[in-house]
């Protein structure tokens, strides 16, 4: 880490402690639970405990005369106000999906689903009355297995008569980006190499360390509502959409956010619900998840079938690649649920150029929780997938998996280059980043060590594993995102504000929960105005206070978000020139703006920005020729999308007798463009790095036959804590973005993207030589083992 | 995670403890709560009263009473790990109890209530069944002693009575033996997958006596005499070790989960068994 001597002068580099840390950390701040309201009343949801039934009844006689008990509101009861749950984004314009109600009604398609609620003075009484809550059930064969759901074996949703929600495919051939995959894979078959792979990518628990929390005001002239979500904006006009109040009678406040890693980009039935019974009793409400039913009935992720094939000539130069996803939405259609696949569809190439690609998509209903965006969504199962090809690709070729990579790979003189998938990759180097991550890892001591092992048939076997992966941040062009048939746009909006006393307002557009953007943001602007980190100030998640935004996901704050600030100030700049102009008396062509000062050419004269902010104030001074106001507005689209890229190598150690696996040294060396602040990259690195590790080793949603969530407590959904992890050693490589005027990238899930198929590819190379080829995700001892005896009979 | 409500006492005496659960029919014991209170906020449980023994004085320590160590049911496992007494004379103890969930649980939990609490996947049962320890219970006529292999009754079940206490655990003292834990989960805070506890007395090069017992091998802890009978006046060598540890599973009934299925269990048990034996007698 930098020391305090050699900071960089500017404070973009500065490795800032974060601002927000203190009251984050200690927890005295404004979590939603802590939100306390005279007169507040509290939720209690009855969850069906089948995944797939008919309800029969519902008695709620006994409930409604619990003590305490103020209402029990069942789905027949608000059939006609609870409208139906959105989903932002048809992939097909024919595509299926059933109504998704925030209560059920007459039907439940998931265990977890919401089937009534009791609203009670206390939030004890309301535990209590749910349990007295009845409900008749006439239980369903429930679609569970996802290959058996996509052949329509058993349908998840009766009305809707299939299970295929929508088949969408992108083909190289077909859009003019490459060749026809099918001929190159005949072509290999035919004195070159193919590989073919299926791959399970295992159902994940976002798993946020705060569960969700809902408050609602109805008392207020706008009506208030604080959730903890990572996207309040989205919120509020789905509450106008869903609900039928008009938009401008709601605000939405995200107060602190304990993570969501898009568990929370969504819009909830305990959100709706949690309106809706503010509004009938006419007083404040409160529902706080329980951690039960987060792990239960919040949003999963991943949870796909990849059937890849791969194909390249006899020394290894990839000349097609072909996908077949078969993904699971789970029961309904959430937010974005349906577009998580499309959003990996153009990263299965990866950092590699080759001439023939085709992806297809089949998007299936199962009677499961509804899955949605997770860390990565999308980009993690594509980088998995063409990491661990090009591993097998190597060990057929017979090189080292670093050389076949380097074979292949963008070379960095060939950017900007057009990928086969058709996206513009703007800039990269893989070379240097390679090349660092080599060093620092002792990438020829370790295959060294390796080979000696084998040799000595040590029981605990070293496997290397790599991951030169690359990923798309910046979400996103609002044009391209049209383009995809997704309804809202990708821009973001920020605002500055001058203060009388020289301090300044940041408004911004995104919402953090944990990544920090009040200290970056901070230095952004403290670097552009030329004022004192500690004189700014940033607010955010409030739509009353940050009236437009679109919100934190898909690594876009920054790359965003973040030039959004940037053009705000450059605005405020501008707008304080004819003013200085006029107070200085001299032209604006000779007028020069550095450190925080309009200076006059050739002359000590001039003026501060809070020089020129109290005298805006004041209005004294001021000819009335320019507007006397020093705040100013941006919204700001992006051109096109960013793309980090790195290379993470892993080492593992492989107890053969127990099938333990242990990371013995992880190197990451991540090219995010320009830094802000390296003391927040690291720790979104080092985050992401653990919870894809966790995918490779540790996590995993599973269900019994009969639908019920088996891991639906952390003593059986197992994340990683910091004994169960390495020491992360990570470096950087800066190759700037082109795409905005900072050369910032994005960081947060790069991490996550990068790690699970490093883990998996070391485990598979410890093993190679003892018959193993594959080790299905979560790699347990369990597994492990088993792979090594299948491997010791084949 | 709210409790369904409960009435609570916190008594003062065992006596006053044990009139409490006379009077209640429907009572559970509250130890450490490390097991007890997450049941009863999933509503897995839902007793009708709550005997918190936090406050009985008179079930805490740990002392020396000549040939055997004697350790108070509501010691916390973090007293125990850090006496120097249970170091000196049940090492076995140390090394396991350093292994139980993490330190606040070990600030919180007792040692009486991990036992009580049977859990087939607990540290401490397996390690009281291999070091042959006698379990104090009182009860409304008086005390009573039961040895630890009668002590475990199957999962989550005990010889205590409804209306019984477990008072204090008494250890034979294992002054020299070498000892190791070995403990197999995925992540620090897990439970076991299995898990094996041994200690040896070594007379010169050769084992002289030797205690292993097995955990989540089945509902109860299994004491592995097929393999003590094997290693006793053998060599403490990998070899001799390894063809002893090969018997480790014999008898046993574990059962198939997420973490593995019984074969798996099975052969873990004779891997960590050899490992557990040779760490004890300092040969690993």
């Amino acid at each position: 880490m930098t020391t305090t001597e050699d900071r960089p002068a500017t404070e973009i580099g500065n490795p800032r402690l974060r601002k927000e840390d203190a009251r984050l950390i200690t927890g005295r701040t404004r979590w939603t639970d802590n939100i306390v309201l005279p007169g507040m009343q509290h939720i209690a949801m009855v969850r069906s405990p089948f995944a797939h039934a008919r309800i029969t009844s519902i008695d709620t006689e006994a409930a409604r005369a619990a003590t305490g008990v103020v209402a029990v509101i069942t789905g027949a009861d608000i059939a006609d106000e609870q409208g139906a749950l959105p989903n932002a984004w048809a992939v097909v314009s024919d595509q299926q999906a059933p109504v998704h109600p925030s209560m059920a009604v007459d039907h439940v398609a998931f265990a977890g689903e919401i089937v009534a609620m009791v609203i009670a003075r206390t939030a004890a009484e309301a535990n209590d009355a749910a349990e007295l809550v009845d409900v008749d059930y006439e239980e369903l064969a429930p679609a569970l297995e996802l290959r058996a759901a996509a052949r329509d074996e058993v349908i998840a949703h009766p009305d809707l008569g299939t299970n295929v929600s929508a088949v969408w495919a992108y083909d190289s051939a077909e859009s003019g980006t490459g060749g026809d995959v099918e001929a190159a894979i005949a072509a290999a078959r035919n004195g070159g190499i193919v590989i073919e792979k299926e791959i399970r990518q295992q159902r994940l628990i976002p798993a946020f360390m705060e569960p969700r929390a809902i408050v609602v005001d109805p008392t207020t002239e706008q009506m208030t509502v604080w959730s903890s979500t990572q996207v309040p904006h989205f919120v509020r006009i789905f509450i106008a959409l869903v609900l039928g109040i008009p938009e401008s009678k709601i605000r939405v406040i995200a107060p602190d956010v304990g993570g969501g890693f898009g568990g929370k980009l969504q819009f909830t039935p305990e959100e709706v619900l949690t309106v809706i019974a503010a509004r009938r009793t006419g007083k404040p409400c409160k529902y706080c998840e329980t951690r039960s039913e987060s792990l239960m009935a919040a949003h999963h992720g991943r949870d796909q079938w990849q059937q890849v094939t791969l194909a390249a000539t006899a020394d290894g130069t990839v000349t097609g690649l072909k996908v077949e996803l078969t993904v699971d939405m789970g029961a309904y259609l959430g937010l974005v649920t349906s577009a998580i696949p499309l959003l990996g569809a153009f990263m299965y190439n990866g950092i590699y150029k080759f001439p023939s690609y085709h992806l297809g998509i089949t998007n299936v209903f199962t009677n499961k929780t509804w899955t949605d965006a997770y860390r990565g969504a999308g980009r993690p199962e594509a980088t998995y997938a063409i990491e661990r090809v090009m591993d097998e690709l190597a060990a057929r070729v017979g090189v080292d998996p670093l050389e076949i990579r380097e074979r292949n790979w963008i070379k960095h003189e060939e950017f900007p280059f057009s990928t086969v998938s058709g996206l513009q990759y703007d800039s990269g180097n893989y070379e240097a980043a390679t090349a660092k991550a080599r060093e620092l890892f002792g990438y020829d001591d370790l295959r060294k060590e390796q080979a000696e092992r084998r040799e000595s048939g040590d029981p605990v076997q070293l496997g290397i594993g790599i991951s030169t992966y690359t990923e798309m941040c910046g979400l996103a062009p609002s044009r391209w995102l049209g383009s995809m048939g997704y309804v809202g746009g990708g821009w973001e909006h920020a605002a500055v504000r001058m203060l009388p006393t020289g301090k300044v307002e940041v408004v911004t557009g995104t919402s953090p929960h944990g990544q920090g953007h009040e200290t970056a943001w901070s230095q952004l602007v403290a670097d552009r105005l030329g004022v004192a980190f500690e004189d700014v100030e940033v607010l955010h998640g409030d739509t009353q206070v940050a009236v437009r935004g679109l919100d934190t996901y898909g690594s876009r704050s920054l790359a965003v978000g973040g030039m959004a600030v940037l053009a705000a100030a450059d605005k405020v700049i501008e707008k304080a020139k004819p003013i200085a102009a006029q107070l200085l008396e001299a032209n604006t062509d000779d007028l020069d703006f550095s450190a925080g000062r309009y200076g006059v050419r050739g002359t000590d004269a001039g003026m501060t920005l809070a020089e020129l902010a109290f005298a805006v104030f004041q209005g004294h001074k001021l000819d009335g020729s320019a507007e006397g106001c020093l705040d100013a507005d941006a919204t700001l689209d992006p051109d096109d999308f960013s793309f980090p890229h790195g290379t993470h190598l892993c080492a593992v150690e492989v107890d053969t007798e127990t099938g333990e696996t242990k990371i013995r040294s992880y190197v990451s060396v991540d090219d995010v463009g320009v830094v802000v602040n390296p003391l927040i990259v690291e720790g979104q690195v080092h985050g992401g790095l653990a919870q894809g590790i966790a995918q490779a080793l540790y996590e995993e949603a599973v269900h019994d036959d009969s639908g019920t969530l088996i891991t639906g407590s952390f003593d059986q959904y197992l994340l990683p804590g910091a004994p169960d992890l390495p020491r992360f050693e990570t470096a950087r490589t800066e190759t700037p973005a082109t795409t905005n005027q900072l050369g910032v990238k994005g960081v947060g899930e790069a991490g996550t993207i990068a790690s699970t198929p490093a883990v998996v590819n070391a485990i598979v190379d410890a093993l190679r030589p003892l018959g193993v080829t594959d080790v299905v995700m979560p790699c347990t001892p369990y597994r492990v083992w088993k792979a090594i005896q299948e491997g010791a009979q084949s | 995670m709210i409790p369904a409500p409960f009435e609570y006492f916190a008594p003062a005496t065992i006596d006053e403890a044990l009139g409490l659960l006379r009077e209640h029919s429907d009572a559970k014991v509250l130890a450490g709560g490390q097991s007890l209170m997450p049941a009863l906020r999933l509503r897995l449980a839902a007793p009708d009263t709550i005997v918190d023994l936090a406050k009985i004085d008179e079930l805490r320590g740990v002392r020396d009473d000549g040939d055997v160590l004697v350790i108070g049911a509501m010691t916390p496992h973090s007293v125990v790990q850090s006496s120097p007494v249970v170091n000196e004379h049940a090492r076995l103890i140390s090394l396991a109890t350093a292994t139980v969930g993490d330190p606040q649980i070990r600030h919180r939990g007792t040692f009486g209530g991990s036992l009580a609490h049977a859990d087939p996947a607990a540290d401490l049962p397996a390690v009281a069944v291999a070091l042959d320890a006698s379990f104090v219970i009182a009860g409304p006529d008086g005390r009573r002693t039961v040895s630890a292999a009668d002590f475990f009754q199957g999962v989550f079940s005990t010889a205590l009575g409804e209306d019984e206490l477990l008072v204090e655990v008494r250890v034979p003292k294992y002054t020299g033996w070498g000892a190791h834990y070995e403990k197999f989960n995925r992540v620090a805070q897990a439970w076991s997958i299995v898990s094996v506890a041994a200690a040896v007395r070594l007379d010169g090069d050769s084992i002289a006596e030797a205690r292993v017992a097995l955990g989540n091998m089945g509902s109860t802890p299994v004491r592995a005499t097929a393999v003590e009978q094997a290693l006793v006046g053998g060599p403490a060598t990998a070899d001799a070790v390894r063809e002893a540890a090969a018997r480790a599973a014999d008898g046993t009934s574990p059962v198939t989960d997420l973490n593995g299925d019984a074969d798996y269990r099975r052969h873990l048990a004779t891997v960590l068994t050899r490992r557990a034996v040779l760490a004890a007698a300092g040969t690993a």
